[in-house]
């Protein structure tokens, strides 16, 4: 995993401004204060002009930093690393055991096994509703890489891959979660695009960040506490 | 229970809000003991920190005795502890590195985006503060969910009052980490900007590593005797043409280390200081950082420029030319409390370090949304407030004590700073 790539910065900008969005909606909502940090992102989220260069791409960053206007078959709409203090067979572990999956993936009902070796999804919808997907594993090489695909009876076609590779100087486990999903049809489809197309990136990288903290600190961090807005429990966490 | 709530600017409210609960297993909850008003609860108060939530419980400095435990909790039910502003996990990179203040788990999955947005990373946690810190409910409250309880909380023994160890949440180590980031040398002249709470401390923090001699800045006369009567020289930079004085109070080559304990809301009539106060109350930008534009000014060439002062975002006409051609170092950021807390509890238990004398005023939390006013408005007169929830009324501390006692010899504690790090 290389750093300080030069096409790095400027795509992280761009990949940023569509949370920039959300953001700031939710935070004029709020009480039109946090129009400061919107103006903020605005100006860091603002992209470059500068065009890609022509000919095979040279940079050692990894594909889903590459700027749109870099010519690329295969981009991935969600990715993500990050440095986890654990090591890697542990985390592989982990990830391999998929019924942990829905102590740190919050969209994520319910995971069975299905035929063959596949495992059935129940993810959490919009308006309480839920969809299925299933899944089966396409490639496991243990304490590396585990990488997925969907299957045709899910409401989702998805594929997916998280990859486990030592960081430099001990400092544990660099995890990749990288995913691609096709737009799907019908109404169930329109469903799980509210629910994925909107905010795959967010959600992976959220899924990513509460891994991390569970496999780091034993626990999913919350900020669940008491506040004056009747609607809150102290149990839950905070938006 | 009750609780000091965000509604708005200058607008904050005692409202009873659910109590607080054991949610994860390394959580402790605490009943409030006391708990201050810190300065940069006015950055909050004046409107000046983005994504604030009305409701918002605040309060960040706080210590109390704990009522409940969760399972992995090493904390047991009747503990004094005082808490750490900043809420680390004790296992992530950073944690190791004792950088607690940059923890990289304690900032929810949720708020942690906006920060990332904002920073470039996301920042760790913070009690009572605004939601790119975490959104955590504050200890201006009855009780409080302490996070990560095995890792932040200090235990307090028995024998010493709240008044004297209550600082160890923040302004303390602030004030300690401040004066480490100035990196003083013997013989060191170091400038002080803002004899608040976290000023006096760094005053107090820098005679004791060793600095031959502090000059205090400041325009209210009441904090000015404070940082006196810690030993420092004072300067009004009403009365002084202040460049010019720390210019000949050096011989021509300015501090060797200067120390910004003012952060984004800078006083002072200046053209520089009035546009960025229309532009700050315009979100046009967020800092009023005259303050710091005089101190870059007035380093020694080759010195260090410490920031513990709090900012939110960006600043205009920033004097990097002058940072750059002057081979300035600068040091900054929220304090790593966690590291500092069991060596400055010692300090204080050895009597080499006095939290005390900056108190001026008790009150009970119901009276915080006047203490709120007070501290914004009366500075000279309240140096320090301290609620406690269990109290009823006000009480002024005569003076702030200073006028009362005799006068502190602190240069003679300690001739040098003692190590600290672990």
């Amino acid at each position: 995993m290389a750093e300080a790539q030069p096409n790095q910065p400027e795509r992280i900008k761009e990949r940023d401004s569509s949370i920039d969005r959300a953001t700031a909606q939710k935070a004029l909502l709020a009480g039109g204060i946090a129009a400061a940090a919107a103006g903020a992102a605005f100006l860091l989220a603002r992209k470059s002009n500068a065009t890609a260069p022509d000919g095979p791409v040279i940079s050692d960053a990894p594909a889903w930093t590459l700027k749109k206007a870099t010519k690329q078959a295969d981009r991935p709409i969600a990715a993500k690393t990050l440095l986890i203090g654990r090591p890697r067979a542990e985390l592989y572990a982990v990830w391999k055991d998929y019924r942990r999956f829905p102590d740190f993936m919050e969209n994520v009902e319910g995971i069975e096994p299905a035929d063959e070796g596949a495992s059935r999804w129940t993810i959490k919808a919009p308006a309480g509703k839920t969809v299925t997907l299933v899944t089966r594993i396409r490639e496991d090489i243990p304490d590396r890489k585990i990488s997925w695909e969907s299957l045709p009876e899910s409401d989702i076609e998805t594929s997916g891959q998280v990859e486990f590779e030592d960081a430099p100087g001990g400092r544990g486990t660099f995890v990749s979660l990288v995913m691609s999903y096709a737009p799907p049809a019908g109404r169930a489809g329109q469903l799980v695009a509210k629910l994925f197309a909107r905010e795959p990136n967010i959600q992976a990288r959220h899924d990513l960040r509460r891994f991390k903290q569970l496999m780091e600190t034993g626990e999913v961090t919350t900020n669940a506490s008491p506040s004056a807005r009747p609607s809150e429990s102290p149990a839950q966490p905070r938006v | 229970m009750r609780a000091l709530t965000w509604h708005g600017r200058h607008d904050v409210r005692v409202d009873t809000v659910p109590d607080p609960e054991i949610v994860n297993p390394r959580d402790a909850i605490l009943k409030i003991t006391s708990t201050a008003i810190c300065g940069s609860d006015l950055h909050l108060y004046d409107g000046y920190i983005p994504t604030m939530r009305a409701g918002d419980v605040l309060g960040h400095e706080f210590m109390g005795e704990v009522v409940e435990t969760g399972a992995r909790s090493t904390l047991q039910k009747g503990q004094r502890v005082v808490v750490p502003f900043t809420i680390s996990c004790g296992n992530c990179f950073f944690c190791n590195k004792q950088q607690y203040s940059a923890c990289d788990n304690s900032n929810p999955a949720e708020t942690a985006d906006m920060s990332e947005l904002l920073m470039g990373h996301p920042m760790g946690a913070a009690f009572g503060y605004a939601h790119l810190t975490g959104g955590y409910a504050g200890g201006q409250a009855e009780y409080v969910r302490v996070p990560y309880s095995d890792v932040g909380p200090i235990v307090i023994p028995d024998g010493l009052p709240d008044d004297q160890v209550l600082f160890l949440s923040d302004i303390l180590p602030t004030g300690w980490m401040a004066a480490e980031n100035a990196g003083i040398e013997p013989g060191d002249t170091v400038a002080v900007w803002g004899c608040g709470p976290v000023g006096l401390f760094a005053i107090q923090s820098a005679l004791i590593m060793g600095a031959a001699r502090v000059i205090a800045i400041d325009e209210y006369p009441r904090r000015l005797q404070l940082a006196k009567e810690l030993g420092a020289e004072i300067i009004d930079y009403r009365e002084v043409n202040l460049l010019e004085a720390l210019t000949e109070m050096t011989g021509g080559i300015g501090p060797d280390a200067v120390i910004d304990c003012v952060g984004m809301e800078s006083h002072g009539l200046t053209v520089d200081n009035v546009v960025d106060t229309v532009k700050a109350h315009t979100f046009l930008g967020t800092e009023r950082p005259h303050a710091l534009r005089q101190m870059i000014i007035a380093c020694r060439k080759g010195g260090r420029v410490s920031i513990p002062g709090v900012y939110g975002g960006f600043a205009d006409k920033f004097p990097l030319g002058q940072l750059m051609e002057k081979g300035l170092t600068i040091k900054s950021g929220q304090t790593h409390v966690q590291k500092y807390t069991k060596p400055l509890l010692d300090l204080i238990q050895q009597g080499k370090i006095d939290t005390t004398f900056l108190i001026s005023h008790h009150a009970g939390l119901e009276l915080a949304p006047e203490m709120y006013r007070h501290w914004h408005d009366e500075q000279n007169t309240y140096t320090k407030i301290v609620l406690k929830p269990g109290m009823v009324g006000c009480e002024q501390i005569a003076g702030g004590r200073g006028e009362q006692q005799e006068p502190r010899e602190q240069r003679d504690l300690q001739p040098r700073a003692p190590e600290l790090v672990g």
